[in-house]
């Protein structure tokens, strides 16, 4: 395969990930201003959506202070918002259709539909009774997307490098969105505060589509030392950054065969972290730190594999 | 020239049908009261959701467009595709025989059938090419042939194109449409299948492999997703299952040409270019294109690789050598030529244009190097003002235009706001030569959807229709 199509593949599974990522923040944030707290904490869930994207200073510098409707309609519609749900499938329906070649018809279609219905759709959708039809939307489409490709896909290495594209991009997003409430995590790191807490909590269980998980698992009370150990290390847990690495070495050993090429050694070294390292550890380390170089080592990861693979000289 | 009658594919003037329309006519008595609106919305709906668009130059996202689509098919008989077909197979075998002998001896000139200055100090004329023996004598491997018919059974060429035809994806795609639309019409029609044209087309590249190679590997280059007929290269590309190359997939290292793979180099052996001439190698062209692969030409040059179509067809296919063609069939073939040539007056010949400065308002007056239906001027159809100032734009540069009598190109039903309306239209067949020289039993017709008017081209708002050739 070309090492460009590898690229375009790698990319248009990283965008539709990050598409859907971004719909389930903003999901998450949203529904926390449904229940009574701070303007504080409200804030809190409607930034952290900006810097989970590294999109803080773009909206500062075009609506100023943080406001609910506004960050909304930043993330999910601003066609100039290089993050925004709308650029993000923007790109990867670009992708797709310079891959026509590599795809099949279906995939192409499903995400050309998307593409087309988002374009067709006006700033209504984002009213407070429309929005989480929106947010349900943009998620199916992305199912609908994998499921396609699941289901049409010729096992070959256009499927991997589309898998490899996936899971650096949820990988990153988990960490990010971890990271992202990591302050409120430091106070109590045993206890659940109270009932604001336990929303917080909540909300990013609910965000990684966890919540249930989480008490299938532990069937006790949310704890933040749970909910970090369910997110980071836990292997079953699909949007997991331990799943994602697991899943990730599974698809590069397959695509390396017998040369052992640098990203695959790289990556194995996030892998074991993450196997063997225990939660109590982690914390007495600092969570911040740890997820800070985690998504520095899963960055490299990505470049790496670039290297490796899509940059044939 | 016949006078200026309009032809009429499908009626005759008492009313009757004609035979190739037999089918068509049944069916569109039949056809309930707004099913083809109700058709022509799905099918619209059908090519943008599979994206079958092209790009508006320059731009990406909002500015892909549809051509529009004629759910009205277009159809021939087996004894008037015979003829379009021989008569395009003709033409395609004298001129490889003509480019051959341009770029070998140039016999022809020696003979005097054409002037030495039309082909040598031709623009198209490449250099490079002298005396290059390409494998199988073929250069021009695939040919569109752009046909008019004005009677029952006078077709003219309106013109060859060698360089890189577009628009067989539409032939590919549009029969595709219509057989999900309306399966029930080909269930009681027979009509020649066209899906083989993909197998044709790559049959034909990997018989042009460097000596004769077996199991070669051929890939498509495109100029990138921004090209206007980017979807025709990934279309062709994913029908002959090989790889749609952009010219940085490919670098050239001992006289050879290579793809970057994810494993490593790969060796390429045929290259199917849907690129220009001028845009292929950076070293011997164009210094400041960022497009091309550096040092391909020297390998294409030492039998390294084979480019299809050829570098240099372009002198071929000129409007200042049509006027040749049918002389060009005779001197190679000795036979007469089956498809007619338009009359064309030549403006660098004095008496051509005072001719034509006198009756510019019957001519039509085209660019020598012009395409697209770009810069021509339709005489008939132009007011005093666009005439005359064509007028001053031929005395800056006779030799860069020709002129022809404007034919009454014939019509097909077609569906229109109001109902079915007849409007004028062309055809490109598909000509493939390499292993030898065939057409797919089809082709792209053109048709000019505004009333009256006979510039079928997409970029000046044509459509295009399903073409049909019956089975006997």
């Amino acid at each position: 395969m070309l090492g460009r199509v590898a690229d375009q593949l790698y990319w248009m599974a990283r965008y539709s990930e990050r598409a859907e990522n971004m719909a389930r923040i903003l999901d998450v944030a949203d529904r926390m201003t449904l229940t009574p707290q701070s303007a504080e904490t409200r804030d809190s869930a409607w930034f952290s959506a900006l810097e989970v994207a590294g999109a803080q200073e773009g909206y500062a510098e075009k609506h100023g202070e943080i406001d609910g409707d506004k960050v909304l309609h930043f993330m999910a519609l601003d066609d100039a918002n290089p993050a925004s749900i709308f650029s993000s499938i923007r790109a990867a329906r670009e992708n797709a259709r310079a891959l026509r070649g590599a795809i099949t018809t279906e995939m192409f279609e499903a995400i050309n539909s998307t593409w087309l219905e988002l374009r067709a759709i006006d700033d209504e959708v984002l009213k407070p009774s429309g929005r989480r039809a929106f947010f349900e939307w943009v998620k199916e489409r992305a199912h609908l997307f994998r499921g396609v490709a699941e289901g049409t896909m010729l096992r070959d290495e256009a499927m991997k490098f589309m898998s490899v594209g996936l899971d650096i991009e949820r990988a990153d997003s988990t960490a990010r969105l971890l990271d992202s409430k990591y302050h409120i995590l430091l106070p109590s790191v045993a206890e659940v505060g109270g009932a604001l807490d336990y929303y917080q909590w909540g909300a990013l269980l609910r965000s990684l589509s966890a919540f249930r998980a989480y008490h299938k698992i532990y069937r006790d009370r949310i704890t933040p030392i749970r909910v970090a150990e369910l997110i980071i290390l836990h292997a079953e847990m699909p949007r997991s950054m331990r799943s994602c690495y697991d899943r990730l070495m599974d698809t590069l050993e397959d695509l390396c065969g017998d040369s052992a090429p640098e990203c695959e050694r790289l990556a194995g070294r996030l892998q074991s972290m993450l196997k063997f390292r225990r939660i109590d550890e982690i914390f007495r380390g600092g969570l911040h730190e740890f997820l800070t170089d985690f998504i520095e080592g899963n960055a490299a990861v990505g470049g790496q594999i670039a290297r490796d693979f899509m940059m044939v000289r | 020239m016949p006078e200026r009658v309009i032809f009429d594919e499908m009626r005759i003037g008492d009313g009757g049908i004609r035979e190739a329309y037999t089918a068509i006519a049944q069916w569109l008595d039949a056809l309930p009261d707004g099913q083809l609106a109700l058709k022509s919305e799905e099918a619209e709906l059908l090519f943008r959701r599979l994206g079958i668009t092209f790009l508006v130059y320059g731009r990406e996202g909002g500015n892909e467009r549809l051509i529009p689509f004629d759910v009205i098919p277009r159809v021939f008989t087996q004894a008037e595709w015979h003829k379009l077909a021989a008569g395009s197979v003709q033409r395609v075998r004298a001129l490889n025989m003509f480019l051959h002998d341009l770029y070998h001896g140039a016999e022809i000139v020696k003979a005097g059938k054409i002037p030495a200055d039309l082909v040598f100090n031709n623009a198209f004329y490449l250099t490079h090419m002298h005396g290059l023996d390409v494998p199988g004598g073929v250069y021009t491997h695939i040919a569109g042939i752009d046909l008019v018919r004005v009677s029952e059974s006078e077709f003219y060429v309106l013109e060859d194109n060698l360089r890189s035809p577009s628009g067989v994806s539409y032939m590919l795609e549009n029969r595709a449409i219509m057989m999900r639309l309306f399966p029930d019409l080909f269930a009681r029609t027979r009509v020649a299948p066209v899906d083989h044209y993909p197998d044709e087309l790559l049959r034909n590249l990997r018989a042009v492999a460097p000596g004769g190679m077996h199991e070669p590997t051929v890939a498509l280059l495109t100029p990138g997703s921004y090209n206007s007929a980017y979807f025709e290269h990934a279309y062709l590309a994913e029908a002959m299952g090989i790889e749609l190359v952009e010219p940085p997939d490919l670098f050239v290292k001992d006289g050879k040409v290579f793809m970057r793979t994810t494993e490593g180099p790969q060796r390429v052996d045929v290259i199917y270019r849907r690129i220009d001439d001028d845009f292929i190698d950076p070293l011997a062209f164009r210094a400041d294109s960022m497009l091309g692969v550096p040092g391909l030409l020297s390998v294409y040059r030492s039998g390294g690789v084979t480019i299809a179509n050829a570098m240099g067809t372009g002198v071929a296919d000129d409007k200042s050598v049509y006027p040749y063609v049918p002389e060009i069939v005779r001197f190679y073939l000795g036979e007469e030529p089956i498809l007619n040539n338009v009359p064309t007056y030549m403006l660098r010949d004095a008496d051509d244009l005072k001719y034509t400065l006198e009756h510019l308002p019957e001519l039509v007056v085209k660019e020598v190097h012009g395409s697209g239906g770009y810069g021509m001027l339709v005489g008939p159809a132009s007011t005093k003002e666009e005439i005359e100032a064509y007028r001053g734009r031929i005395l800056k540069d006779p030799a860069g235009f020709i002129a022809q009598p404007t034919l009454s190109l014939s019509t097909c039903p077609t569906h229109v706001e109001n109902g079915i309306a007849p409007r004028h239209v062309d055809l490109r067949p598909y000509v493939l030569s390499g292993a030898d020289v065939t057409v797919v039993p089809g082709g792209l017709t053109r048709v000019a959807l505004t009333k009256g008017s006979l510039v079928v081209n997409s970029s000046q708002g044509g459509g295009t229709k399903d073409t049909w050739v019956l089975q006997e």
